[in-house]
């Protein structure tokens, strides 16, 4: 079964149709109302790295179905440090759940684990690949502050040769007709088999050096985080990182609408002060994670999200 | 007498067996390493490398006796020898004329070549998957990771 593996399983319709979905779902999402759509359904939670948000969020939306969740726990702890093999750990939580959510350093992993179980994976990352539920919160997120998810100039900042959620997102981007530009350092750039596959879709993309020149027309700026480990020493990691810094007084000339994104963990390259102005999604961005894969579930697993949500869910408390 | 002809003759003609022509100059061994032909115990073979060839700009040729390679095997070659041509031969004439097809996948032939790709962990047992994403030129991806693979990385992680 093949799940969620890259956004290429999915059609511009069925996106569309999932944020539909995850909008209707926003009062289950928030706790106000319970819908157990997904009663009786387990979630295997399979993380072979870290995360916080993506296996949190994993773990909120199947419980607010009313659904349960087990949990690989830590990697330390598991059978995969004493030298079992993926297949082999798939086999047995394919076994004890209905759907597996699944984080992995190895690329290729989620398409490995889908080939070699019956129920559906949503690959939550791996490698360097992809991670296309975080690409759902993200239209979601662009979706909700823009009305639309096209036509759209759209800033991808920061480090985009190892950041797998920039490669996903831009991908579903140019399939919406959104102009992408690449703002990153050289020796961060967009890998070029990525760019390949964008332009080969017929998708208008630019590489630039100089993100600061790009915000007076962006509608969204999604930045990642440069991390110091990519880089041969301090120096050349503080001279490259502080070009991709967004302050508050970076955004004067900014388009009224233009929203700021990060996938989070943040470090430093968005100062706090920019946390108050109209233009930071980040943190609903985070909570967004929950209502896209509570509708993720429902749609792999063949559940209906109700027209009527409000009438089909009873009031909490 | 042409070129071909020439070239054919170098070495004497095989009674039953298989004959592998227009393989590209100098990747005779690598097909030899491919079909799994060439250990102590293998069939006789010629081998003929290097020699003019009006499709290629130089081309090897395989003669190997007393052994009818199938499709199957020959298919493996898609990826050094798409323009590869194959007689088998019965008695001293040819009696028949193969060609090797570059299906949509090529499976267990090669490992992918990106270091960090799942199927890098030689334990894992699910089969090693390429796919053909473009003919011309030629674009191999991994079925797992998606990376684009070079023949000469793939020509090194043979199975």
């Amino acid at each position: 079964m093949p799940g969620l593996i890259t956004m290429e399983d999915l059609t511009n319709e069925e996106i569309i149709s999932i944020l539909d979905d995850a909008e209707r779902l926003l009062p289950i999402a928030c706790g106000e109302r319970y819908l157990p759509l997904l009663r009786g359904r387990i979630l295997g939670n399979l993380f072979f790295e870290p995360s916080t948000r993506t296996r949190m969020s994993f773990e909120t939306a199947m419980k607010r179905l009313g659904g349960d969740v087990i949990n690989l726990g830590d990697v330390k702890n598991s059978s995969v440090v004493k030298g079992e093999t993926l297949y082999d750990t798939i086999q047995m939580i394919d076994g004890y759940s209905d759907i597996i959510a699944m984080r992995h350093p190895r690329q290729g992993a989620a398409q490995y684990a889908a080939d070699a179980c019956k129920v559906p994976i949503l690959n939550g990352g791996d490698g360097a690949g992809h991670h296309p539920t975080q690409t759902m919160l993200d239209l979601f997120t662009i979706r909700q502050a823009h009305g639309t998810l096209e036509n759209l100039r759209v800033v991808l900042a920061g480090d985009l040769r190892y950041g797998r959620t920039v490669h996903s997102l831009s991908h579903a981007l140019v399939r919406f007709g959104c102009k992408v530009i690449f703002a990153s350092p050289k020796s961060l750039s967009m890998p070029t088999e990525i760019i390949a596959d964008i332009v080969n879709q017929g998708g208008d993309v630019e590489e630039t050096e100089d993100l600061l020149s790009e915000i007076n027309q962006a509608d969204v700026i999604y930045m990642t985080r440069i991390q110091k480990e990519r880089f041969p020493d301090e120096d050349e990691y503080l001279k490259v990182a502080d070009a991709y810094k967004l302050h508050a007084r970076d955004l004067d000339d900014a388009k009224s609408e233009m929203i700021i994104m990060h996938p989070l963990p943040r470090v430093e390259e968005i100062h706090p002060s920019v946390d108050k102005t109209r233009y930071a999604r980040y943190f609903e961005q985070a909570f967004n994670g929950v209502v896209t894969r509570m509708s993720l579930m429902c749609w792999l697993l063949g559940v209906g999200v109700p027209e009527d949500v409000i009438a089909a869910s009873e009031v909490i408390g | 007498m042409s070129a071909n002809e020439q070239s054919m003759r170098r070495v004497t003609a095989i009674r039953n067996g298989t004959v592998i022509d227009h393989v590209p100059g100098g990747m005779s061994l690598t097909v030899l390493k491919m079909l799994g032909i060439g250990g102590v115990m293998s069939n006789p073979v010629s081998l003929l490398m290097n020699v003019p060839s009006k499709k290629l700009v130089s081309k090897d040729i395989i003669k190997v006796e007393d052994r009818e390679l199938n499709q199957n095997e020959l298919d493996r070659l898609a990826l050094v020898a798409p323009d590869a041509s194959i007689s088998i031969i019965r008695a001293y004439s040819v009696a028949e004329k193969l060609t090797i097809n570059l299906s949509e996948e090529i499976t267990n032939v090669a490992r992918c070549s990106f270091s960090n790709c799942i199927t890098s962990n030689s334990r894992e047992p699910l089969p090693h998957r390429l796919l053909i994403v473009a003919r011309d030129p030629l674009e191999i991806r991994c079925h797992y990771c998606g990376k684009l693979q070079e023949i000469n990385d793939l020509v090194e992680r043979l199975i």
